[in-house]
């Protein structure tokens, strides 16, 4: 019956045309959707460059780096094997001694102590904006966050010089040197913390009100709802907030260049108050120099820069895993 | 058997004692003196047309309204002799007591088990082989133990149907004994063999807890509660095309006796369906 009334009501055949029905029959062939067309080619497009670039990417590393590996000394020997460059300590391409350790070390310590800095005070700031604060104050402080995380390195880079090495200095004594992974690192954690504040703040945001009244409900105080329901929820954001965090740790520069140090240093144990150069570092600085096209120097850097994208890729990787195993999908 | 109490004048021991509670969200107004008792262990229903403020009354009487930035509540809600927003009143050791079941289930993305066990574990149950019984208990008092006893342990709490969330979500409520369940429109989502089937749960778990449910089914009122309030809307126009609405208490009786003999016109007007 009510069929039958809303038969009535929408039958006025005003829209019959629209449809492209005819008066006796309806019409529900295929239809040509030149724009819909368009549109899905132009993203196919989109996905397509971005995939492409990065292929274009490995291959251009890949190729210089088998370059490398294929170099030979004066004497006619190989200049560097795999072996080497993976597992030997020392960086001297005068000398053809090509082992990582030294830059990646550098690069290491330098992104542990930012991470050190950045991930609890980071993750303390998200958490109170998204569980703590009032409107007014999230309303205020996430867009300085955001402001803060566009400030140029080389700023930062200056900061950690003219600020965060003296001070450094001031408390360690002569134990610090003026170039030293230390203040680098803690001023890349400073860079670092408002992008790992936001990310996060945004991931935590995101979990249901109705999971939280659920928790709230049963009688759980506000550090248990965190605890246990919102933070293992938001894992996976929180995680991705890591990932970008470390990753631009790796790949920055300006700060590294300007306040680690010109000069590759292994250091065992690892020693935070002595300069030494970074991955990033090291190919700014030679980069900047006059390097001869397909000269062993040259075909280094890349080496260099393929190892960096493999570093990134296993985190990317590993916090894929982690997030599959730990993370509470909440859809 | 409904309200059988009240007419053989046997005295009734209340659970809750509403009495002249307000609530405002920032400015507004949204109920205004609402006085009733909530008897202990009967169902009482909250009926009333979308807006009059049902759930805003049911989620103040376990201070879930705290959680809403600027919502306030005026007024007197008395538990055991206590006012509950007294400034010395903890409302997580309220919420503990007067437990919740929402409108939309909201399983924990956990296992059942680990939903079930998330209260008992908030107030300090660590013996594995307590958590196990309470689990257990709960999942057969909330009548869902024989769809989920293989898989309970692993499965999500998500991958239960919309009806069997529910139920969870009922059986991790009362896993932490609560004196007070309060069920906001615990059936809207489910089919009609889902809601039979919490009903009768509700009918078994009144003999242990107080219920109160906010229901826009008229018949799951008269089927399941002992005494039902009707809740309507007020409006005031304040200048020219603007009006104030609020909400109040029209009538509180025993269920058969709302249903079958309504006190106020605009109650039997909204129970035989010709309201607005
Ligand atoms: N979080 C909130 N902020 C501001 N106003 C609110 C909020 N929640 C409810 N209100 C207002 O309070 C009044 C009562 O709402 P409430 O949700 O209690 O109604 P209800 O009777 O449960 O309706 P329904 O049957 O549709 O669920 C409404 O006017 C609503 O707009
Ligand atoms: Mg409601």
């Amino acid at each position: 019956m009510t069929a039958q009334v809303q038969q009535v009501q929408t039958k006025t055949g005003r829209l019959t045309a629209y449809k492209q029905d005819a008066a006796d029959q309806i019409n529900i062939n295929r239809r040509a959707r030149p724009f819909d067309d368009f549109i899905r080619a132009l993203l196919l497009l989109a996905g397509i460059v971005s995939i492409l670039t990065t292929i274009g990417i490995v291959i251009v590393l890949g190729n210089e780096t088998l370059l490398f590996i294929q170099q030979l000394t004066p004497e006619g020997e190989p200049a560097v094997t795999i072996g080497e460059f993976l597992a030997t300590t020392e960086w001297q391409p005068v000398g053809y001694k090509f082992g990582i350790w030294p830059l990646l070390e550098a690069t290491l310590m330098t992104s542990f102590v930012a991470i050190l800095v950045a991930l609890p005070l980071g993750l303390g700031a998200a958490i109170y904006l998204s569980e703590y604060a009032t409107r007014q104050v999230r309303d205020t402080l996430k867009p300085i966050l955001e402001i803060l995380a566009g400030i140029p390195t080389v700023v930062y880079g200056y900061f950690a010089v003219t600020f965060m090495t003296p001070l450094l200095q001031a408390i360690g004594g002569d134990a610090v040197q003026f170039y030293n992974t230390l203040s680098a690192g803690l001023v890349m954690g400073i860079m670092i913390l408002p992008t790992i504040a936001s990310m996060s703040e945004d991931a935590l945001s995101a979990v249901p009100r109705l999971l939280r009244e659920a928790s709230y409900g049963m009688g759980a105080t506000k550090f248990e709802t965190i605890s246990k329901v919102i933070l293992p929820a938001a894992l996976s954001g929180i995680l991705a907030a890591l990932i970008v965090g470390i990753s631009r740790a790796v790949g920055e520069t300006m700060i590294v260049a300007l306040a680690a140090g010109a000069g590759p240093n292994f250091t065992l144990p690892p020693n935070f108050l002595v300069g030494a150069e970074t991955i990033t570092g090291h190919i700014a600085r030679i980069s900047g120099g006059d390097l001869s096209y397909n000269s062993i120097d040259y075909n280094s850097l890349f080496s260099l820069g393929l190892a960096l994208f493999v570093f990134t890729l296993l985190l990317n990787m590993l916090s894929r895993y982690i997030s599959n195993r730990f993370r509470e999908a909440y859809q | 058997m409904v309200a059988t109490a009240m007419q053989t004048g046997v005295a009734q021991t209340t659970a809750i004692e509403i009495s002249h509670m307000k609530v405002y969200y920032g400015e507004k107004l949204a109920v205004d003196d609402v006085s009733l008792p909530i008897l202990k262990n009967k169902i009482t229903a909250f009926i009333g047309p979308s807006g009059c403020g049902k759930s805003t009354v049911l989620r103040g009487l376990n201070r879930m309204n705290d959680l809403i930035p600027g919502a306030r509540v005026e007024g007197e809600i008395l538990y055991h002799g206590r006012n509950l927003y007294a400034p010395n009143v903890d409302p997580v050791e309220v919420r503990r007591r007067i437990g919740m079941v929402f409108q939309k289930p909201n399983p924990f993305p956990k296992s059942i088990y680990d939903n079930i066990a998330y209260g008992p574990r908030l107030l300090g149950v660590k013996s594995k082989a307590m958590l196990d019984e309470i689990v257990e208990m709960s999942l057969k008092q909330a009548a869902i133990w024989d769809e989920v006893k293989n898989d309970f342990r692993t499965k999500s709490g998500l991958a239960l149907s919309g009806g069997q969330q529910q139920r969870m979500c009922i059986a991790r409520t009362i896993a932490v004994e609560p004196d007070v369940i309060l069920m906001d429109e615990p059936c809207s989502a489910l089919d009609p063999i889902a809601t039979q089937k919490i009903e009768e749960l509700m009918r078994e778990l009144v003999a242990n807890f107080t219920i109160v449910i906010v229901t826009h089914n008229m018949q799951q009122a008269t089927r399941v509660s002992d005494y039902t309030a009707f809740y309507s809307i007020r409006k005031q126009e304040t200048e020219v095309g603007k009006e104030n609405r609020w909400g109040v208490l029209a009538e509180y009786a025993p269920t058969q006796q709302l249903f079958e003999r309504p006190a106020k016109q605009e109650t039997a007007d909204y129970i035989s369906g010709r309201f607005g």
